[in-house]
């Protein structure tokens, strides 16, 4: 990261990891922003990983030793953020709803990544018929709206209908599918530009195979700006993922919990007023966005000197350990 | 040029020109209108292409719809009748020609064809779009100055979150809110549909309809029928137009921000024109350009968010009957709907990059 050489040299290895770094070279306005990203992001993979522990009922649980749940129960008291139509607890489908969202980003985040950079390596190096044939594919694919996109796919995997760790990945899979290009394009385009500097002609002098000049030189080179990328995919992966569960593509009540579905379920819930249904899983979805945008956002203007804010106290010592230096 | 940018951060002409070939200024327009309209015809064969492959991957379309309801035999019988059991490529090659004639099939679950769901539903969506983006253009315009013009102060900031919470909030749930708002609390909205039946029928029995309620009802002088299609339309265009919105008070943001930095905005400050107007006028108007290019990428993500806005309002257009066909497993249907809104697309991006060349010349190659 470009931020090494701005601030000191003896720095401990902790401060030059991403994240730490950024939130180090931050001030004012631009911090607030980061950290309160950084608390939405990690309520969230809390939510995630502990659901279990935190939520008090299963996702799919109505009733309990006692009977029944009662349905579309008000907030308060044994529910506290209510009960749905069918007597499940909104606070528990909430929480794991979590669960089943990280579980989407990761696979499709992995996916697409490992897709696209090597599509986009293999484009961007060897050039050619291959090359122009990727491009033109992932133009097409990257002008037509992403949802209908994510509906095809998810129509191929699993005709629509998605149980359990199937669902997950249909979901996934179908996100990829539409993420591909983005990685692809961006990889090609630094693969593109690397390949006149001088290290990589010299690797070819010395008779490197283009394997290797692939993936030793420019692999490292050209995934730099990925992590930013990486930030603003997870969020639209979210968002896709919850489109396609609003439109009744999404994972069975009962084999997951998951936000899109339950505010489909909760769109009839509403004209009649209750509100609980919609509001919580639909909060959820716009709290987790915010926090991984918030985070991918400053981190972007973070590495862009241009962007990058400091307070005048702030300006003055980077200036004299510069001098130091 | 805006089929190959990328998403989020978009190159502003200003920024990135393409300088090469301009020799003769004459020529050049209508050269580069020509290509331009020669590129829609591969994005939109490669898209037909990859669609029709993948949703023939999996099976049949009549399996999909029937699979539980026929016998084995009666499944087969159907199949045959349908074509479904010759080659693959035979079968590609009969649909190419058959778009190319305009027949895009008939829908399985009852019978129409899909070009007579354009002529029927497509208005509605054209409408909802055209609203929608009205709302992102009041709402984006003014708010990315302001924010532009307090640069990294407390108005900047605030702009900028929501800005943000404007992209975090899927359509469906900032429908729902407003439904449960103006629709369910302040009984002040109706929450469905895109007109009251009655007017609806008045609309519909006008002569030459353009299937554009407002636009109807403004050219039959009936000023009640436009009250009521306003009422009808003013929640769901908000819900669509806030999220393009987002984007552009963003754009307009960035942008002003390089325009408010340049010498001739500092030149006009010297010569003691005004704050207010030096932002309105002078760093306004080149801010906007990249505006106009945008929107070409913005009709993409309009027409995926349209699909949700109408299924969460009841706003019977296109996208009301993807999701009605998908509910119905009718991928004929589907498939068809899919490939008609990928021809809009590309034809819309072909109208806003000419458009973008019309103005800024230096978009021209």
């Amino acid at each position: 990261m470009g931020t090494a050489t701005l601030s000191k040299a003896n720095q401990s290895w902790a401060a030059k990891l991403p994240i730490i770094s950024h939130l180090r070279m931050s001030s004012g306005l631009q911090r607030g922003m980061l950290v309160a990203g950084l608390i939405f992001s990690a309520l969230f993979v809390i939510c995630a990983v502990f659901a279990p522990l935190i939520a008090p009922y299963d996702f799919a649980q109505s009733s309990d030793a006692n009977g029944d749940f009662p349905r579309q129960a008000a907030p308060g008291g044994q529910f506290i953020w209510g009960t749905t139509a069918s007597g499940y607890d909104v606070f528990s489908r909430t929480v794991y709803g979590a669960q089943t969202a990280i579980l989407v980003i990761i696979a499709a985040v992995v996916m697409s990544l490992f897709i696209g950079v090597l599509l986009g390596l293999i484009s961007g190096y060897l050039g050619g018929w291959f090359d122009r044939i990727m491009v033109v594919l992932a133009d097409a694919i990257y002008a037509f709206p992403s949802l209908l996109l994510a509906i095809v796919m998810s129509i191929v995997i699993s005709q629509g209908q998605s149980s359990l760790y199937g669902g997950v990945m249909a979901a996934a899979i179908s996100i990829t599918v539409v993420f591909i290009p983005q990685y692809f394009r961006v990889v090609r385009a630094e693969v593109m530009r690397l390949k006149a500097e001088p290290f990589v002609e010299s690797a070819q002098v010395i008779g490197s195979s283009p394997w290797r000049v692939m993936f030793t030189h420019l692999l490292r080179n050209a995934t730099r700006t990925l992590p930013l990328i990486f930030t603003l995919n997870a969020t639209e992966a979210l968002l896709t993922l919850a489109g396609l569960g609003f439109l009744g593509f999404g994972i069975e009540p009962t084999s997951a919990s998951e936000w899109g579905y339950d505010l489909n379920r909760a769109m009839s819930d509403a004209t009649s007023g209750i509100w609980w249904t919609g509001l919580f899983p639909g909060l959820a979805i716009v709290l987790t966005v915010l926090g991984l945008t918030l985070v991918g956002e400053s981190m972007n203007d973070l590495n862009d000197p241009r962007l990058r804010r400091f307070s005048r106290k702030k300006a003055k010592r980077i200036t004299q350990a510069g001098g130091k230096a | 040029m805006t089929i190959t940018s990328p998403p989020g951060q978009v190159p502003s002409p200003l920024a990135a020109p393409k300088p090469a070939k301009q020799k003769q200024k004459g020529g050049g327009f209508l050269r580069y209108l020509i290509t331009r309209f020669l590129l829609i015809i591969p994005t939109v064969f490669i898209l037909i292409t990859v669609v029709f492959f993948l949703m023939r991957i999996t099976g049949d379309p009549i399996t999909a719809a029937l699979g539980g309801r026929l016998t084995p035999d009666q499944l087969a019988a159907r199949i045959h009748e349908a074509g479904y059991d010759r080659p693959l490529i035979l079968q590609y090659f009969e649909y190419l020609g058959k778009i190319f004639t305009g027949d895009l099939g008939r829908t399985l679950s009852d019978n129409r064809a899909v070009s007579e769901i354009l002529t029927t539903y497509g208005a509605a969506t054209l409408e909802l779009a055209i609203n929608s983006v009205l709302v992102a253009l009041i709402v984006g315009i003014p708010l990315g100055l302001v924010a532009a013009k307090f640069r990294d102060r407390y108005p900047d900031a605030v702009l900028r979150v929501l800005a943000i919470l404007s992209y975090a909030t899927p359509v469906f749930f900032a429908g729902l809110l407003l439904k449960l708002i103006f629709g369910v609390w302040l009984h002040a909205l109706p929450i469905a549909g895109r007109a009251d039946w009655q007017t609806e029928l008045q609309l519909t029995n006008l002569q030459a309809p353009t299937g554009i309620y407002w636009l109807d009802a403004l050219r039959s002088g009936n000023m009640a029928a436009f009250g009521n299609v306003m009422e009808h339309a003013l929640l769901p265009a908000i819900a669509l137009g806030l999220l393009t919105g987002g984007v552009f008070l963003r754009l307009v943001r960035t942008n002003a921000i390089g325009t408010l930095g340049r010498e001739y905005v500092e030149a006009g400050r010297s010569r003691g024109v005004s704050e207010f107007r030096l932002t309105t006028k002078h760093a306004y108007r080149p801010a906007l350009i990249p505006i106009i290019t945008v929107m070409g990428m913005q009709i993409a993500m309009l027409l995926g968010g349209a699909v949700l806005t109408e299924t969460t309002f009841e706003w019977k257009g296109l996208g009301f009957k993807l999701a009605e066909y998908l509910t119905a497993r009718d991928f004929v249907a589907v498939q068809g709907i899919v490939v008609l809104l990928a021809i809009i697309v590309a034809v819309t991006n072909f109208i806003v990059d000419i458009l973008a060349a019309l103005i800024d010349p230096r978009v021209r190659y």
